[in-house]
């Protein structure tokens, strides 16, 4: 496998229903390669997380449009990204969540990038052209 | 593809819920209706059990959020237990273990619930 480069493409419609196909498609990648089921484990969450992300605020449940997803990797790195068309999510906004405080005011979701940050080594977002890509990096 | 499954039982005044599958955005709705219904029928008193729960997204841990201190506030409790390693550490990143009574067992939980 040394000096390889894979990469390996699943284009899914926008909605809840493709969760598990999308974490799976990712999983068995990162199995071929040989990572450890906590590495697998964490890679299912993160791809899982940012497409609910995609799906619910990028395209507002709407599941006529379509999220592209990549996942490569070469000797040091694994990494997936998703891409969608539409106005770009931006980072600055981001905030740790508060968990009492959102616990108190029924307040739910914004855990989901938290996630993400915690299991990859580096998350990205990017504009590319007319799309927005989140690229999340995992360290091998 | 519906891969999350529920149940409800009764012991005495709590009532347990076993979650198998997976448990995500999708998913999420099944946990949110059946914890909904128990507490309109006055059951604050509820143990999940997490032993045939495979894996858990921020959607399905967004649902105990939400209930977690309506039930608190009228004198019960969701305890959850018998969670696999990978269920667990999602729960401890987002710091829950210190909010929320986890427990290694059902026993333990119906057990603090007599207390």
């Amino acid at each position: 496998m040394a000096g390889t480069r894979q990469i390996h493409t699943l284009s899914v419609e926008a909605s809840t229903e493709h969760l598990a196909e999308v974490r799976d498609f990712v999983a068995s990648h990162a199995e071929n390669i040989g990572l450890n089921q906590k590495m697998i484990s964490e890679i299912r969450l993160a791809v899982d997380e940012a497409y609910t992300n995609i799906i619910k605020h990028a395209y507002s449940n709407n599941s006529t449009e379509k999220v592209n997803i990549e996942i490569g990797s070469d000797d040091d790195q694994l990494w997936i990204s998703l891409i969608d068309s539409v106005k770009s999510f931006d980072p600055r906004s981001y905030r740790e969540p508060d968990l009492m405080k959102r616990i108190k005011e029924k307040k739910r979701g914004g855990m989901g990038v938290y996630l993400i940050r915690k299991v990859m080594d580096q998350v990205q977002y990017n504009r590319k052209g007319e799309s927005n890509e989140i690229r999340m990096v995992k360290n091998l | 593809m519906k891969n999350f499954s529920i149940a409800t039982r009764q012991n005495q005044n709590v009532s347990i819920l076993d979650i198998s599958g997976e448990l995500d955005a999708h998913t999420a709705s099944q946990l949110e209706n059946t914890l909904k219904s128990l507490i309109d029928n006055e059951n604050y008193s509820i143990v999940v059990n997490c032993s045939g729960l495979d894996y858990i997204a921020s959607a399905g841990l967004g649902v105990f959020m939400a209930y977690i201190e309506d039930v608190r506030s009228l004198g019960g409790d969701i305890k959850l237990t018998d969670m696999n390693d990978r269920v667990y550490n999602v729960f401890d990143l987002l710091g829950f273990p210190t909010l929320y009574d986890i427990l290694d067992n059902e026993q333990e939980a119906l057990q603090s619930f007599k207390n």
